[in-house]
């Protein structure tokens, strides 16, 4: 096999390595969130994951920064929540969980994900 | 000066909320008038502007726990039009720039085409100049959100595209730039800008009309409000006066005049009318209203005048309940989308990493020249990946499933019982007041001694209107309809399971059942035969006596038979269910010869009579074990543990809040052929998630391999990356517009 040959199989399987560390191993800390929590959508949920207390109500104010068609709603399918986000305006979700666990939210296209974790 | 503002405020959630509100703002020294609604969340306050600032206002909000949004700019439902037509604009001018510029670079670039093309167009400094504001002008969204993607660490779709069409541009760049070291490595310097441009192109325009067609998805709720009065004509102080919906308060009297929309729930105090209640029962017969009926807001008054009480308004009235549960239920996931879930959540990085390996694999295996087939294998496999299109498979037709059923006064809780609906194999039904009117009706009335039936109904009702019995009721009623004059009873005597007796005009008169004639020993083995025959087909019979003198035997002079009348809809409505190959059940607490007898007149096999409320659940649940699925159709509070048991609950809309409550579906409606609709739709929307994710699935399953170079070994065959992008603009959608196409079909 030619140098560049190999050079490309190296590139190949580091590219593939780094793309696996880059996104699929990222695992971000969650936030703890007490009353209520301001999350920014900008190419996805700032913070990403947030954890909140059982049978507390728990505020979500998401405002959206990010103008792409993607992102004009979320949805909080547990919850049966589906709201539009106006760009720049601050949209409240009120959550009062009954039951712990993980919870995922999607924008309107199930492109960016975000997490609940009730504890 | 009197100035009026309305402001919005936050942090409401029930009605009292109201009360509080409204009581701090009158209490501050300047305001005269404060109005809250809670279902605009907004306040509408009239002051003295020179004593009070917004600042007092605020502060009066405040105090009570909740805050005034003075300064806030108001949206409404035009200004979010207004933008989302503004973006479509901007976009369509995006579509035709890219496409227009592509298609030069195209005509000058293709081989065979070009040579049709003017000799500047196939200049690569030209092509250059063209691509440049279609990559970075009309591309610039994707870039935007690539950006803030990657500092989450996430990827999208437009990462592809970006990757896809960077990789595309540059290398065409680079061509344009150093055409003599491409040469050098062997391989003729051609550039593919026209690939990059009409990619970008191609996909913007099928964002476009993605836009469009979603916007047909959530159009149920904007048709729900659109239903709203947005005036009432409502009389103070024997004024009558137009007020916005909003400032209608509870114990108003509203005036409706023909042609009207009734603006907020109520009872009717004074007039009659017809109102056409389709809006909001799905219902097309126009129902008459007299003085004591309730009314429906956002119904339509069709022929009288009247005035209503209001008893609901904002956020408390039917509409906006109904507004309310659509909304939810559209914002909930169904079970079926929890794959869609999973794949969408690595899809995107798994597919740059098969673009990695695609070119690896071309450039180590692949034929001269190696690294263009490389180049243009791995655009192809970027940009044939559609995420979205899994994404909308299944949101897309909940939405319009349960904008659909809120159409025909079918109001679907969530998702998963819109889902659990298709699978329903058994449906029982509660008799009273579910399969029949719950309004016992005398049937029949038979005289003897050459009385005429109306002495008969007369006497009958006479006796009956001190009874508090519920058949005493339908006795009584049907002798007012036919307008009989009653008599005065005196010794009325009611004894219990067995009748009433009493003395009219110095006669004694008993009416009950058998055992009642039995003690009396009143003989009535001569009608024998008609009594069981009437009690056979459900009919409860009641014979009345009467002694002319004490000591004289009692005679009998009539019977009258009372029976609970079957629906109109029931017969149809449960031989569509039969259609289906549902098995209908009924359950009931009456005795089994009168169930019996309406389960034969309904065409029903399996009859489970003498059920006590409270083991309706248990019966639910033994069907249950026999590895059915069963929907449970009731009305009333008893039927709440069982609707909560089964495993989908559905709730007669005319039925008590507790049934609701306890209920996966609320059928507005009367009408029982609303049963099998909810289960046709329920079908109807699951084959159509179905066939969506067929397609977004087996698309990108079926595409990405082929775009890879999967059939090159076999066929010679390779997606050609421009061909790749027009599938992905048409993936989604071809998933939308499929979603959309539930809307037309036929449920009932």
């Amino acid at each position: 096999m030619s140098i560049d040959k190999i050079i490309v199989f190296i590139a190949g399987v580091v590219g593939i390595g780094l793309t696996y560390w880059f996104f699929l191993a990222n695992k971000e800390k969650e936030i703890e969130v007490s009353d209520s929590v301001d999350i920014i959508v900008d190419g996805g949920y700032s913070p990403e994951a947030i954890s909140i207390a059982k049978g507390k109500t728990t505020k979500l104010n998401f405002i959206r920064k990010d103008p792409q068609a993607c992102l004009e709603e979320v949805v909080l399918g547990d919850f049966r929540i589906r709201k539009q986000l106006p760009l720049n305006q601050k949209i409240t979700v009120e959550l009062t969980p009954q039951r712990s666990g993980e919870f995922v939210y999607t924008c309107g296209m199930n492109m960016y994900h975000g997490k609940i974790i009730v504890k | 000066m009197q100035t009026k503002k309305t402001f919005s405020i936050k942090g409401m959630h029930c009605a009292s909320c109201v009360m509080v509100l409204e009581q701090s703002l009158k209490k501050v020294e300047g305001v005269s008038e404060a109005t809250v609604n809670l279902a605009t969340e907004k306040a509408t306050v009239t002051y003295d502007s020179q004593k009070v600032t917004d600042a007092t206002l605020s502060s009066a909000v405040s105090n009570v726990g909740y805050q005034a949004l003075i300064t806030e700019e108001i949206r409404t439902e035009d200004d979010e039009q207004k933008e989302k037509q503004q973006e479509l604009r901007a976009l369509r001018l995006k579509v035709i720039v890219s496409l227009t510029l592509g298609g030069l670079i195209l005509w000058g670039a293709f081989p065979g085409l070009m040579k049709t093309a003017p000799m500047f167009l196939q200049n690569f400094w030209v092509q250059l100049l063209l691509a440049v504001p279609v990559q970075f002008w009309a591309g610039f969204g994707f870039y935007r959100a690539t950006i803030s993607a990657l500092k989450h660490r996430t990827a999208n779709m437009d990462t592809l595209v970006v990757i896809g069409t960077t990789v595309a541009f540059a290398y065409s760049a680079f061509v344009t730039i150093f055409p003599q070291l491409v040469t050098n490595i062997g391989i003729e310097p051609a550039p593919y800008f026209d690939t990059a441009a009409i990619i970008i192109g191609l996909i913007l325009l099928g964002r476009y009309f993605e836009a469009r067609a979603k916007a047909g998805t959530s159009e149920a709720i904007k048709k729900l409000i659109g239903l709203q009065a947005k005036t009432a004509r409502v009389v103070r102080d024997n004024k009558e006066m137009d007020i916005p919906i909003s400032e209608v308060i509870i114990g108003d009297g509203i005036r409706v005049r023909p042609g009207e929309k009734i603006p907020v729930d109520g009872i009717i105090i004074d007039g009659e009318s017809s109102i056409d209640e389709s809006m909001v029962t799905g219902e097309s017969m126009p129902v008459d209203k007299v003085a004591g009926d309730t009314v429906v807001g956002a119904t339509m008054n069709k022929t009288g005048t009247f005035t209503f009480k209001a008893t609901k308004v904002g956020g408390e009235t039917m509409l906006a309940q109904i507004i309310k549960l659509v909304q939810e239920a559209q914002g909930s996931k169904a079970p079926i989308q929890r794959l869609a879930d999973l794949v969408s959540s690595y899809f995107v990085p798994v597919v740059i990493m098969l673009a990695f390996a695609t070119f690896a694999v071309w450039y180590i295996f692949g034929p001269a020249p190696s690294l263009l087939y490389a180049l243009l294998n791995t655009v192809a496999v970027l940009i044939i990946a559609c995420p979205c299109a899994m994404g909308l498979a299944t949101p897309t037709a909940i939405m319009v499933g349960i904008g659909k059923g809120a159409e025909h006064g079918i109001l679907i809780k969530d998702a998963e019982s819109l889902e659990t609906a298709h699978k329903i194999n058994t449906i029982i039904f509660d008799k009273t007041g579910t399969l029949t009117k719950g309004q016992p009706e005398v049937t029949d009335i038979i005289s003897f001694d050459g009385r005429a039936q109306d002495e008969v109904l007369s006497l009958a009702a006479s006796i009956e209107k001190g009874s508090e019995h519920s058949l005493a009721e339908a006795i009584v009623k049907a002798a007012e309809a036919k307008h009989l004059s009653l008599s005065a009873v005196e010794k009325f005597k009611a004894i219990p399971g067995r009748g009433v007796e009493g003395t009219i005009d110095g006669k004694r008169i008993v009416f009950g059942n058998k055992r009642l004639m039995n003690k009396e020993g009143v003989d009535v083995s001569s009608e024998g035969d008609r009594i069981g025959e009437m009690e056979s087909s459900g009919k409860t019979v009641m014979m009345i006596a009467l002694r002319q003198a004490h000591g004289e035997a009692f005679k009998l002079v009539g019977l009258i038979a009372v029976a609970d009348i079957v629906k109109e809809s029931a017969k149809e409505g449960l031989c569509a269910l039969q259609k289906l190959g549902i098995e209908v059940v009924m359950i009931t607490g009456d005795n089994q010869r009168t169930a019996s007898a309406i389960g034969q007149k309904l065409g029903i096999s399996r009859v489970l009579a003498e059920v006590l409320p409270d083991q309706k659940e248990a019966e639910v649940r033994k069907i249950q074990a026999e590895g059915k699925v069963v929907a449970m159709v009731g009305d009333g509070i008893n039927d709440a543990p069982a609707l909560a048991a089964a495993d989908v609950g559905i709730a007669m809309g005319t039925g008590t809040d507790v049934a609701i409550e306890a209920a996966d579906i609320t059928l507005i409606s009367k009408d029982l052929r609303s049963v099998a609709a909810a289960v046709v739709l329920s079908k109807k929307t699951m084959r159509t998630i179905r066939l969506n994710l067929f397609w977004a699935f087996g698309y990108n399953v079926i595409l990405i391999p082929v775009a890879m170079g999967a059939l090159y070994p076999f066929f010679h065959l390779l997606l050609n990356p421009i061909f790749a992008s027009v599938a992905m603009a048409t993936s989604s959608v071809s998933v939308v517009t499929n979603s959309l196409l539930l809307k037309r079909k036929k449920i009932s």
